[in-house]
């Protein structure tokens, strides 16, 4: 089967401290989360954020809620005082998880 | 007030640049619910405090944040009259000439009798505090140096707003407190929940996470069109807690207002700049959120139920801002046929420009169109090569030592009238000091919150 982007199977926001970032990756299906979570692994979304100098990524299962939140280190290029990025808080990068590809899940 | 019955906690702002006219339609539907109610103004981010600690160095009755009288002005007047207390962290560098402040706004507006609460404690220049401090996990090895210190403040919890409260303050005006004290504040003041009490203080400090970015749990910062739609954005309704004596939670916003209030928009906000899920340090409780459900019970109205509690971290965090040296910025318009290859080569000229000022090393260059937010300083994501978009923008930013640096190399964008590619146009630029914010941990013992009560007078 051809893969699908993250996108089409859940939603995002990201948050910024310091050097810092977290992305609540939300199913929009509950279904879903199982599926997602033998997907988007710790190790893929490094990969994902490596051009950004991604130094380690921790992955924080919510099976009741749906959800999962991943805290990413120095992706942020000092964060908002020190970043010469437009988007020093790391915001719009939530977008740039949901554009992960994956497999789409089982018809059922 | 009976303690048994349902708090109502508003939040007329969420962050320092909000929405000036959203308090309004909070308060009106606090008024119209009946019970008791408060009603929080989060509007202090951490760069917004260092800049008012250095306006402040200008002029010494400023220092706290510009909007807050434009925030109250509407709704001071309804809400001393109807008993429903305000209580805000706008108080950022210069808690005590924001109450001035209010106090002459209470005049302006003929109010009979103001009772502002003001806390402090949370500054720690000048004090031993800076002596005893660890670097947060995040900024490992950081090494302060005390003589440059623009401003130095510690999170303060929610107990000296409770006292505040309890000493009749109509209006509560912090520095730096956590967010969510902001909304446990009242809670404790309201139900006497005691100091130990964590699984209500997690409940509590949970309904002040929901609450504290205002309409980013009511539908902002949420909507994207035909996946996630909004209605009414341009009329946000902006959040109201009921709080039950047992640490209920039930989120919700004022009728006849745009936005929603569901389980997805509950769900992002809920992890909004959350790390570990079990361990959210703050520093009334560690709050653990990994067994809370979340339940719509009818349409805007959204039951957030298990949050639990532990003991409250013994040191608390304190943010340094220290000066930052400086940003540089310049863009530049390309469009039409060619543009990509007119735009990079306008980027690739400016590079040998800076090279030659000795400015490269801390320059940056984005191609707004093709590529920009999601680029690292030096590498850009895969699938960018063969965008052409017929209308982009090339981007210089720079971070320099000194002002004249940076004005050097912005120059060099505006220099490209004459001497970059062809049909260049809409050149901007900007110079801009910046602050660098470090973190640190401070043990509680010592700091030395306060709480001054001020009137006024006749």
């Amino acid at each position: 089967m051809s893969a699908v982007p993250l996108y089409r199977l859940a939603h995002a926001r990201a948050g910024d401290k310091g050097n810092r970032l977290n992305i609540a990756l939300i199913a929009h299906r509950a279904e879903d989360w199982p599926h997602l979570a033998a997907q988007v692994t710790e190790a893929r979304v490094l990969a994902h954020f490596a051009h950004r100098g991604a130094s380690a990524v921790r992955r924080h299962d919510l099976p009741g809620l749906g959800a999962f939140n991943f805290v990413i280190e120095d992706v942020l290029q000092g964060g908002v005082n020190g970043a010469l990025n437009l988007d020093g808080h790391g915001k719009s990068l939530s977008f740039h998880l949901l554009a992960l590809e994956v497999e789409p899940p089982a018809p059922g | 007030m009976a303690p048994d019955t349902l708090l109502r906690i508003g939040c007329g702002s969420g962050f320092s640049g909000d929405r000036i006219d959203a308090p309004g339609p909070v308060v009106d539907a606090l008024i119209a619910a009946g019970g008791p109610a408060a009603l929080m103004l989060e509007v202090l981010g951490e760069r917004t405090l260092a800049l008012a600690q250095r306006e402040r160095l200008h002029r010494p009755e400023a220092g706290y944040e510009p909007a807050l009288i434009d925030l109250l002005r509407p709704i001071l007047a309804r809400c001393v009259a109807h008993g429903i207390p305000i209580v805000t962290n706008g108080g950022a560098a210069n808690p005590r000439g924001a109450a001035q402040a209010v106090l002459a706004l209470g005049r302006e507006l003929g109010l009979p009798a103001l009772r502002i609460g003001v806390v402090e404690g949370d500054d720690i220049r000048g004090t031993d505090a800076l002596d005893d401090l660890d670097p947060w996990e995040g900024d490992a090895g950081a090494v302060l140096e005390p003589a440059r210190v623009i401003a130095a403040n510690v999170y303060l919890g929610a107990a000296p707003i409770a006292e505040a409260l309890r000493g009749g303050a109509q209006v509560v005006v912090t520095g730096r407190c956590s967010d969510p004290a902001l909304a446990l504040g009242p809670m404790l003041a309201h139900f006497g929940w005691s100091e130990d009490d964590w699984d209500r203080l997690a409940a509590g400090t949970m309904a002040g996470h929901l609450l504290e970015c205002g309409s980013q749990i009511t539908g902002g910062y949420f909507a994207d069109p035909g996946v996630k739609d909004v209605p009414g954005m341009a009329t946000l309704g902006f959040p109201i807690a009921e709080i039950g004596a047992d640490g209920a939670v039930l989120i919700t916003k004022p009728a006849g207002t745009g936005g929603v209030v569901d389980r997805r928009t509950v769900t992002e906000q809920l992890l909004y700049e959350l790390h570990d899920p079990s361990a959210y340090l703050t520093p009334d409780v560690v709050l653990d959120i990994t067994g809370v459900r979340i339940t719509e019970e009818a349409p805007d109205r959204v039951r957030v139920a298990g949050a639990r509690g532990r003991p409250r971290p013994e040191r608390l965090k304190a943010t340094v801002s220290l000066p930052g040296g400086w940003l540089g910025e310049g863009e530049i318009s390309y469009a039409g046929p060619n543009a990509r290859a007119r735009a990079e080569l306008a980027g690739r000229t400016l590079r040998e420009r800076l090279r030659m000022l000795g400015l490269e090393a801390a320059a940056r260059l984005d191609l707004i169109g093709v590529v920009s937010v999601f680029a690292g300083d030096d590498r850009v994501p895969a699938g960018t090569a063969d965008v052409a978009p017929a209308d982009l923008r090339l981007r210089l930013a720079v971070a320099t030592e000194t002002r004249a640096e940076a004005e050097r190399a912005v120059r060099e964008v505006l220099s490209l009238y004459c001497c970059g590619p062809a049909g260049g146009g809409g050149v901007r630029t900007r110079v801009v000091d910046r602050i660098r914010t470090l973190s640190f941990l401070v043990p509680r013992e010592r700091l030395a919150p306060r709480v001054i009560l001020l009137e006024l007078e006749a």
